[in-house]
């Protein structure tokens, strides 16, 4: 007998620049249902106070590395919301 | 080495590092800080970063790199505050050929200002500061991200 998969995934997401700037935070521990992708992340963090500053498609990584909105998220996930990228 | 530093980068020290008998020519791209931008003038810039995965990012880049050309890269990123004419970012490609010493330089610049999570907020001379947000570009998704 396997074990059920679990209904929520608890998963951490992170601001930089602008976008901690305009939330107000730089980090926040979420509980999504386990079937969730970073689009549904996206769309949490925008409802937030503040939230709607930032754009519906932002640039996104998970764990490390640049992800298309789709990607779906797991349990422990870092999930970065990345403004536009000024280095260099 | 880690890419970011927040000290000072010795640009001397970065050349000599990719420097060796079989490699005849070094390319090398140093970014220094601006005096100005978009029509207004800048005293000083901070950068910011996510540190860990800017480390992991460039390392694919200068894997890439490698991949592509018989070169040795050095790659360093300050961050921090900024005074208008220090240096930034320093990249330094040493090859057999100048060829593919800069070639390999200008795409790991490249790549560096299109994929590593890296910020600049502005202090303008006038007063006030600004993060400097180039039109968001499409990250190119690695094929090995599709899990």
């Amino acid at each position: 007998m396997t074990a059920a998969a679990p209904a929520t995934v608890a998963v951490h997401v992170l601001l930089f620049a602008s976008y901690a700037e305009r939330l107000g935070f730089e980090s926040l521990e979420l509980r999504l249902p386990a079937s969730e992708t970073v689009a549904g992340v996206v769309e949490r963090i925008r409802a937030l106070p503040g939230g709607n500053g930032l754009p519906i498609q932002p640039l996104c990584a998970v764990n490390l590395t640049h992800v298309p909105l789709e990607y779906p998220v797991t349990a422990g996930d870092e999930i970065a919301i990345l403004p536009p990228l000024a280095g260099g | 080495m880690p890419v970011l530093t927040s000290t000072r980068i010795d640009v001397t020290a970065l050349l000599g590092s990719v420097q060796s008998p079989a490699r005849g020519g070094i390319a090398s791209f140093v970014g220094v800080v601006r005096d100005h931008h978009g029509g207004r003038a800048v005293a000083r810039l901070a950068y910011s970063a996510y540190a860990p995965m800017v480390e992991a990012e460039c390392a694919r880049i200068i894997f890439e790199a490698q991949r592509r050309w018989p070169v040795a890269v050095a790659l360093r990123h300050r961050i921090g505050c900024l005074e208008v004419g220090d240096v930034a970012i320093v990249v330094a490609v040493g090859a057999a050929h100048r060829d593919a010493a800069f070639e390999a330089c200008r795409f790991v610049v490249d790549e560096v200002k299109l994929r590593a999570p890296i910020w600049k907020q502005e202090s303008y001379v006038d007063g006030g500061v600004g993060w400097v947000e180039p039109a968001a570009v499409e990250p190119r998704i690695p094929a090995e991200s599709a899990r």
